[in-house]
């Protein structure tokens, strides 16, 4: 019973991943959206826009890793 | 791995997705010593060679017009030491050999193991946190034998209200130590995460009705890997930056 408890908050955590989605969406498109109304300045932020997805994409990872965790460690 | 793979009844191939993160001892055997050699030990030295045949032969004739090997060297440099200047400053470049080669090992590791039957280093855990606990010593000894305890100020927000400034500076502290987890994980994580996916689209493979959509599965996140495997190198080797950045100019 604990081990199908735990695949069940497996899933639960996949859903963390979703949200993750919604936040890197969100920088991606408010950077398109900014290059589009000034391109020229585009190019100098794209450094900025790694960084940012690469923030909002760690607590996406948090997840696969409690999932993780609880497939296999739990 | 602690789940026995269950596909044999259904018609799917019999191996579980994560079986590809076994770590094997080449020479015979099944423990795993301190030094025994593995084929962890195997595939990271073949991405260091790769470095070094790149960087050594790319660099030995130096010509004018340069060959195809020479180009992806200097546009290799180019590409690290502009990201260094841009995002840590000038003064940063007396740490560009150490992002450089830090970019370059994960940058081939994460090739390395795009190939079939190879193995990714990069998606051990063990790998990446090593690799990030060493860019958090060097930023944080750097951050103090450049700065002394001017250093502090980077946990002491000095434009916010002095009664919210204990606050800040807790979530500050949290947030510095929570670095080399998330710098770690980020990298270990989005390997292993992507090599998976592929792993379980191949065990649909062997089901014929849904194998066509399978193999273009497995092409499509194939070419995805390959875009994650540039991309978290480059963001990677860019927090570096970001860190270094900090531990240089700790006032924010």
């Amino acid at each position: 019973m604990e081990g199908q408890l735990a695949h069940i908050g497996a899933g639960l955590a996949a859903i963390g991943s979703g949200a993750a989605a919604i936040g890197v969406g969100n920088v991606a498109g408010n950077y398109l959206a900014g290059a589009l109304r000034n391109p020229s300045a585009a190019a100098s932020q794209t450094a900025t826009l790694f960084i940012g997805i690469a923030f909002a994409e760690a607590l996406g990872i948090f997840s696969f890793l409690v999932a993780l965790l609880l497939m296999f460690a739990v | 791995m602690a789940v026995e793979a269950q596909g044999a009844e259904e018609g799917g191939l019999v191996f579980h997705p994560m079986d590809q993160f076994i770590v094997k001892p080449l020479f015979g055997g099944s423990e795993v010593g301190m030094f025994t050699i593995t084929n962890v030990t195997l595939w990271m030295f073949l991405a260091v060679l790769a470095v070094v045949a790149l960087m050594v032969l790319g660099t030995s004739r130096r010509a004018i017009i340069p060959s195809r090997t020479q180009s992806v060297g200097e546009l290799a440099y180019g590409f690290v030491y502009k990201m260094v200047e841009d995002v840590a400053g000038k003064d940063a470049l007396a740490f560009f050999p150490y992002i450089m080669t830090l970019f370059m090992f994960i940058v081939f590791a994460n090739f390395l193991g795009l190939i079939p039957m190879s193995f990714t280093t990069t998606s051990h855990f063990a790998v990446t946190v090593v690799l990030a606990l060493l860019v958090f010593v060097t930023v944080t000894v750097v951050g103090f034998v450049k700065n002394g305890s001017k250093f502090l100020g980077l946990f002491w927000v000095a434009s916010a209200p002095l009664a919210l400034r204990p606050v800040l500076a807790v979530i500050e502290v949290i947030s510095y130590f929570v670095r080399p987890v998330s710098h770690s994980i980020r990298l270990a994580g989005n390997l292993m995460a992507g090599h998976a996916v592929i792993k379980v689209f191949a065990g649909f493979a062997a089901i014929a009705v849904v194998s066509p959509i399978s193999v273009v599965a497995i092409t499509a996140m194939y070419g995805l890997e390959i875009l994650v495997s540039f991309i978290q190198a480059y963001v990677f080797t860019i927090l570096t930056c970001v860190y270094l950045k900090d531990a240089l100019h700790p006032s924010h």
